[in-house]
Parts: structure tokens; C-alpha cells; sequence
């Protein structure tokens, strides 16, 4: 037991996590809720800014994880904690009963990520209600679905629109924080439907766009300059649908201060990053403390960003926050490396 | 017509479906840099004619794109040509040819 570690969470930050730590001679277990490892990198066609493939980022991490134990499809329901050792209890729910296991662990690791604004609350942008209304994740399914993005009545959009910030920096949903990738994820999706249809128009609507990162600007400038995609500063009030199925957009556009209409045959919505349904449980459980926006604080967010607070449980991932793959698989090394270190310096280890 | 005393106002907003983007093509064919205006209003900081008249460059090359360029018209007149806005362009948009191309199509299409 002395050398066991149990990560909570089989996104790309718990994947990277283990590949590690069993790199590093540790034994260990990862608790996945749902049936597949992979979280939300598995549905995604095609990563920023470079467009590659996100199922190549997931070979490579899986790759890692021959030694791992990986039990899918489980619910944690208890942690408890004597001196070094953890135990926790799961469900795995099936149809007619349920399972209880145990599980021992010297250090946990908590890579329970986050889940996606449900844009449904966003009543007046009609998702769930217009056909012709997507969120950034229903494209990327179709992208990977090589089907070719049609309209609900099966017509190429000639005129396609996408909203940023749906669900973030907006105090109506409660959500008053940015969640950082979706800028660069509309202008990556912008690109590719141009790519895919050139004659057809493709609008971002924008209050800022937060190109934070290497190569992002570019991509923002590639956007405009090489395909064309037209960007209006202007949060979306409100939309309608037509009785053809298109959709009335109505926005200002701030840049002259006068409000525009417009009609769309699609609209995609950049849903953001809420924290995962189930991490306030687990977080329950072990004493942790979460931000007002339900995201976890670590110890300290610039000196020990990984370390929880409580000795021997750790951080990785977008559990504390917006964060991007590439962000996230760094972040989960460090995590790895900081709870190795913990584990060598136990009296348990040492027994 | 039966004169009741009042009249229709006309909607100030931007009708996209309705625009005229003529001056859009145009424009556009002759100086494509247009497409990569972030809107930062540099241009329109340092514009000489903004310091003493309510001209706004910016303004004048978004209403283009938004298919309504009839304002256009009568503000270009106030443009000095000094050319301060095309060397505070962070994206290294033409102004000086993108004024000379909106004067154009002021000419060709009226």
C-alpha cells in the first residue's frame, strides 16, 4: 500500500498523470465515471492552434498506460483517511443492482476536470429549441463524424454564425469568469467551415478575443486575412427562428454603436468550462475548498498549484479552472512529480 | 396619401440581409488589407481631422462591412489625406489606399 496512488478522473489530465507515476515505479488505479477513459478530448475532432488531430494527442497518452489499473464506469461514494493511507469507496451503477469496491491509496490524485456550460440556460439563444442552433461541441462531433456540416434541413449554411462567451463572463448563469479557450476554439472552428464551404460566410460575435497564447494571434490573423471570417464586436441579445428553419440574430455591433440584425442558416455556440458535477462531492469528503466560481483552490496558486492543502492529496487539471490540452498535460506532470516526491518522503513508503 | 401629421421613423440598425455590399466588393478588390482591422481605433486616435471634426475612419471602413455605406459619403470629404493613420496601423492595414478605394467607389457607384 505503501506505494499506491488512486487518481480520480480518466480526462487527459489524469491519463498524463499515471503514465508518469507508473513511470516513476508507483502503483496505480485509475477511477474513471464513465465508461471510457478520455473525457472531453475524446469527442473533439481537431485541437488549437495547429489543427492536428485530437485522437493523436490521446494515442499519445494512452500509450502510457499499460501498467495503470483502469476500473471505468465508477461513482466515488467515500474518502477516508488514517494517518498515510486513503480508502475509497465506488459504486459502479448497473441496470439492476450496484457494486460497492474498496480502494487503499497512500496519496490521491483528483483530475475530475469540468464539464460543459449546459446551453440550455441560455433560454434566448434557443438551444434545445431551434434546430439550426449547435454548441461547439455538436461540431465537433460532426467534424469527426466526416459527414460534412449541414442544416438540419440538409443545406449547406451559406451564412454561419458563431458566439463567444456562451455561458462565460456572464453573472446571469453565475458565471463570472472567462473560461480562456473558447476565443481560439471559435476561430478554429471559423477557419475549418470556411475550409470547408469557401463561398459561405462565417461571422465570430465577440466581446474581446482573448488570443492568449504562442501562435494564437496568428491564427486570429490567418482567420481574417487568408479565409475572410468576419468578426463583430457584439454580444448576441437575443435570436428567433424563421419559418424556414434559418435564425435571426440580433446584436450590436459596437464598433459603430448601432444594433444590426441578421440571419443565419447555423449558429454554433462556444460553450465554456463549468466545474465537473462531481467534484463538489469528493471535495466534500476531503475538506477542500472551492473558489466562488466552483472551482478547486489549490494551496496556492503560484507556488504549490498542484498540492491541495490536505497532505498526500494533489491537484491536476481543469478541476481549478479553464485551462487548455496542452496546459492541462503539463499541469498533470507536475502534479505527478510533486505527489512522487511526497510518496518517497512517507514514513508508510519507508516501512 | 391621407397626411395624418406624423411620419415613419426609419430603423437606425443594420439590416445585414438588406445591406449593399457593392462598396464592400470593391473596396475590398482593391485593397484587401481591410480584412484584418481589429477595430482598435488607433487610426482614428492620431487622425488629424478627428482632433476638430466628429470624422471617425474606423467607423467609416466598419459601416462598409456591414453593407451600409451611404454615411460614408459625404464624411470621406474630411479626410486631410496626411496619412498618420496608416503609420499607427498595428496590423499594417493600407489606409491611405483604403480612403483612395472608398473615394473610388463613391465615383463608380454613386
Amino acid at each position: 500500500m505503501g506505494n499506491s496512488v488512486i487518481i480520480i478522473g480518466g480526462g487527459i489530465s489524469g491519463m498524463t498523470a499515471a503514465g508518469i507515476l507508473v513511470q516513476q515505479g508507483l502503483d496505480v488505479t485509475l477511477l474513471e465515471k464513465e465508461n471510457e477513459t478520455g473525457g472531453h478530448l475524446a469527442r473533439w475532432d481537431r485541437l488549437f492552434p495547429d489543427r492536428r488531430k485530437a485522437s493523436e494527442v490521446l494515442d499519445f497518452v494512452k500509450a502510457g498506460l499499460n501498467q495503470v489499473k483502469i476500473v471505468t464506469g465508477v461513482t466515488v461514494t467515500g474518502i477516508s483517511k488514517h494517518d498515510y493511507d486513503f480508502t475509497i469507496t465506488t459504486r459502479i451503477q448497473h441496470p439492476a443492482s450496484s457494486i460497492h469496491s474498496q480502494f487503499s491509496a497512500s496519496a490521491l490524485l483528483l483530475a475530475t476536470g469540468f464539464d460543459l456550460f449546459e446551453a440550455r440556460k441560455k433560454e434566448e439563444y434557443g438551444y434545445g429549441i431551434y434546430n439550426n442552433v449547435i454548441t461547439s461541441a455538436d461540431l465537433e462531433d460532426q467534424f469527426k463524424s466526416g459527414k460534412g456540416i449541414l442544416t438540419r434541413e440538409g443545406k449547406i449554411p451559406g451564412r454561419i454564425g458563431l458566439v463567444h462567451c456562451v455561458g462565460s463572463r456572464d453573472e446571469k448563469v453565475g458565471n463570472l469568469y472567462c473560461s480562456k479557450v473558447c476565443c481560439v476554439t471559435g476561430v478554429k472552428q471559423a477557419i475549418e467551415l470556411k475550409e470547408m464551404y469557401p463561398a459561405s460566410e462565417v461571422f465570430n460575435f465577440y466581446m474581446d478575443l482573448r488570443m492568449f497564447d504562442r501562435h494564437f494571434e496568428e491564427l486570429y490573423y490567418e482567420a481574417q486575412q487568408k479565409w475572410g471570417v468576419s468578426f463583430i464586436r457584439g454580444r448576441l441579445s437575443e435570436c428567433a427562428e424563421n419559418p424556414d428553419g434559418s435564425i435571426i440574430l440580433k446584436t450590436e455591433d459596437t464598433l459603430t454603436g448601432k444594433p444590426l440584425k441578421m440571419t443565419v442558416d447555423l449558429l454554433i455556440l462556444l460553450t465554456g468550462f463549468v466545474p465537473a458535477i462531481g467534484t463538489s462531492a469528493i471535495c466534500g469528503m476531503l475538506g477542500l475548498k472551492s473558489g466562488t466560481d466552483g472551482f478547486v483552490n489549490s494551496a496556492d496558486s503560484h507556488t504549490s498549484n498542484n498540492s491541495s492543502g490536505v497532505p498526500g492529496v494533489f491537484l491536476a487539471g481543469a478541476l481549478k479552472g479553464p485551462i487548455s490540452i496542452g496546459e492541462a498535460i503539463a499541469d498533470a506532470r507536475a502534479a505527478a512529480v510533486q505527489l512522487a516526491g511526497y510518496i518517497k518522503s512517507t514514513t508508510a513508503y519507508n516501512d | 396619401m391621407i397626411d395624418f401629421g406624423y411620419t415613419l421613423t426609419k430603423d437606425r440598425q443594420f439590416d445585414y440581409d438588406h445591406g449593399d455590399f457593392r462598396f464592400l466588393r470593391l473596396v475590398r478588390s482593391i485593397e484587401p488589407s481591410l480584412d484584418v482591422c481589429i477595430g482598435c481605433g488607433s487610426c482614428t486616435a492620431t487622425c488629424s481631422a478627428s482632433q476638430f471634426t466628429n470624422f471617425n475612419i474606423r467607423k467609416l471602413h466598419t459601416v462598409i462591412r456591414r453593407g451600409d455605406p451611404e454615411s460614408i459619403k459625404a464624411e470621406l470629404k474630411k479626410c486631410m489625406f496626411c496619412g498618420k493613420c496608416q503609420l499607427v496601423c498595428p496590423r499594417g492595414v493600407n489606409l491611405r489606399n483604403l480612403i483612395l478605394a472608398m473615394n473610388r467607389a463613391i465615383e463608380q457607384l454613386g
